[in-house]
């Protein structure tokens, strides 16, 4: 079979999954919120791949470390902004226009690799526990319950005064807590598909559990929570910079927005006279956790409406 | 299944949940080192200064694990949840001091935002489309963005530093120093200043704890409301397009009394169940709009508690207390909902 007949059968194939995804975009233009949601993630697609660009790192004070933000000079008080630093800088002179650059690209990561390994191993717990029922079901979801029976940042804030603070600890606490809710979705959707008759088909021919759950189960159940979770991003990279915030985060210096804002708290009870006087320290931070969060929220309440089948051709 | 098999069976689920409640964080300890742990056990500074080969005796930190775990669990059950390094005080002494500054905001904030929250859920759903409900439901995804510390920094600015109305903290200096001191006729009923003030008769702290209560309850309430007025809305427009509605409707009630008296009350049953979501949001809630308010209570306890070096009986003292607290919130968010929905309990 030629090139040119295999990629029709591909398109004849897939075709209904393409109408799909048109019907998909079309919807998504004709929602403003979701335009300006996309507006704004693209802006910070955009920063974060720019970000050395934007911001050189290179300083000496880095020490090769671009997530090291550059300090210039020893100089305890905060610096209000200048031509040299356009955001001014923050205490002992780390620059707050460097921080906010290479930030975006912590924020991705933060929440990229917490959404990520989250979802994988709720996609192991939850495939596992729907697939075979019975004693492992029961046990895996009995297990699932005691994590949820906390509130989430309660429990990484504890998990992360026994490990320590750091960026890589804030992450693990947030996986930590975040997988269970995931793997109750995933198991409820295998639960679903594991009775279609695909499924009995691919069986009776001979195919291994992992062949029947990777091929036919888990592609049919998947994308739900796929969507659910990666909307999750900007609910995660909220958790993160508060727990930054409380002093659990990375420590200062490190181009990590909610670890910008935590010593900011303390200029206004440190100064009566003139308690605004280093506003830059925190507003410019805080409005691109803002402006972060509220990308991902709008396009989240957008693509429920969306993607919702109950309501989706209405 | 009647109601009293339902609560029953309920009861019973909630033993294995309280079991792995205290079993997860009692692996959490297993991080630490027996010397550590020790720590959770003392309850007296004497006690923690004691040659820790001792307490590891004493509490058979070096037996097997489930008899560790049995040890612990009896003088957990007992009210001894260790010694807090930190505030030199047994952890139970230090949550039991600084719980009525925590119940005193999340009383005050919860009408704020049940109220708020329907009226504003109910008000977006009646008007769908139009101009309140854009405004209500912008507003709402943008208080759900904000981060909540920024927005406490941002209310400190505004109504504290530049206007001086609402003071941070829970008192001002002199009437805390009244509270506080032996010396003076005050008597802590509650240890909430509010209802302690009437009850003193001093009227003038009573409203002077409400001031400082003021930017916290505001700070809570943005945070945690749009959870409320987005459910309630989707409940009141699901309840707006049920036959019944159009029934009152066509027998010639007005659209107020429609509302009011039949899509509004079973609206309100999907938010029943988020009892459970509200208690979650304000414990995690408070942890951070206390530290940043300077709050004497629960929240910043805990937060203090679990910077380096951590004080792990405090922190881990307080994850167990949350974890119970969330625990019974459900249990009487499924019993509320039972009474009220009969398909659960036949389900």
């Amino acid at each position: 079979m030629g090139i040119m007949s295999r990629l029709k059968k591909f398109i004849t194939e897939r075709s209904p999954n393409v109408k799909e995804i048109k019907f998909t975009v079309s919807r998504i233009k004709k929602s403003p919120l979701s335009i300006m949601g996309i507006t704004i993630l693209v802006f910070f697609i955009a920063i974060a791949l720019l970000a050395p660009i934007l911001a050189p790192p290179g300083h000496p004070s880095q020490r090769g470390d671009p997530y090291r933000i550059p300090k210039f000079g020893i100089f305890p008080a905060p610096q209000p902004p200048s031509e040299e630093h356009p955001f001014g800088t923050a205490q002992w002179q780390y620059d707050i226009y460097y921080g906010i650059i290479w930030g975006t690209r912590t924020a991705f990561r933060i929440g990229f690799i917490v959404v990520i390994s989250a979802l994988a191993i709720s996609l192991l717990i939850g495939s596992v526990a729907g697939y075979y029922g019975g004693i492992i079901d029961e046990l895996l979801m009995r297990f699932t319950d005691i994590i949820i029976a906390f509130p989430g940042l309660i429990l990484a804030m504890a998990i992360i005064a026994v490990y320590g603070p750091s960026l890589d600890n804030i992450m693990l606490a947030l996986v930590l807590v975040g997988w269970p809710g995931y793997a109750r979705v995933i198991r409820g959707e295998i639960l679903r598909v594991k009775s279609e008759d695909y499924v009995e088909a691919a069986k009776s021919v001979g195919c291994s559990d992992l062949r029947v759950i990777v091929r036919h189960v888990l592609p049919n159940a998947i994308y739900p929570i796929v969507i659910m979770a990666s909307l999750d991003i900007g609910a995660v990279v909220l958790s993160a910079a508060a727990l930054s915030f409380l002093g659990l985060g990375p420590p200062p210096g490190y181009a990590d927005w909610g670890q910008m804002i935590s010593f900011s708290r303390g200029y206004i009870y440190a100064n009566p006279q003139d308690p605004l006087k280093y506003w830059f320290t925190w507003v410019i931070p805080g409005i691109f956790i803002f402006l972060f969060v509220l990308g991902w929220n709008l396009l989240g309440d957008a693509f429920r409406d969306i993607f919702d089948p109950t309501i989706r051709r209405r | 299944m009647g109601l009293r098999t339902f609560v029953i069976r309920r009861f019973l689920l909630l033993i294995p949940t309280l079991l792995g409640v205290t079993l997860l964080i009692f692996a959490v300890m297993q991080v630490m080192s027996p010397v550590e742990r020790a720590a959770l056990y003392v309850t007296s500074e004497k006690d923690a200064q004691r040659a820790t080969a001792e307490i590891i005796k004493k509490y058979g930190l070096d037996q097997p694990i489930h008899v560790q775990y049995f040890i612990w669990i009896t003088e957990v059950l007992g009210g001894n949840l260790g010694w807090s390094t930190k505030t030199h005080r047994p952890v139970l002494a230090a949550i039991l001091e600084k719980a009525p500054a925590t119940m005193e905001l999340c009383i005050f904030t919860l009408p704020v935002i049940v109220f708020a929250g329907i009226y504003l859920g109910v008000k977006s759903a009646v008007n769908r489309d139009k101009f309140v409900d854009h405004v209500t439901r912008t507003t709402s995804i943008i208080g759900w963005s904000l981060p909540s510390f920024w927005l406490g920094i941002l209310l400190l600015a505004i109504f504290f530093a530049y206007l001086g109305w609402f003071p941070p903290e829970r008192l001002g200096t002199a009437n805390l120093d009244h509270v506080l001191s032996t010396q003076t006729s005050w008597i802590d009923y509650t240890g909430l200043y509010t209802i302690d003030g009437l009850l003193n008769g001093r009227f003038d702290i009573t409203v002077d704890a409400i001031r400082h209560l003021v930017l916290p309850v505001v700070s809570l309430t943005i945070q945690i409301i749009a959870l409320i007025v987005r459910v309630m809305r989707s409940s009141m427009l699901e309840a707006l397009n049920k036959g019944y509605i159009v029934a009152a409707r066509a027998k010639g009630l007005t659209k107020n009394e429609v509302i009011n008296k039949h899509a509004r009350r079973n609206a309100l049953i999907p938010v029943v169940t988020l009892t459970g979501m509200l208690a979650a949001g304000l414990l995690t809630g408070v942890v951070i709009t206390e530290s940043v308010f300077n709050l004497n209570g629960l929240g910043r306890f805990a937060a203090y508690a679990a910077l380096p070096p951590p004080d792990l009986p405090a922190v881990l003292g307080f994850a167990l207390l949350t974890g119970v607290i969330f625990v019974m919130a459900n249990l009487i968010v499924d019993i509320i909902y039972a009474y009220i929905d009969p398909r659960i309990r036949l389900g």
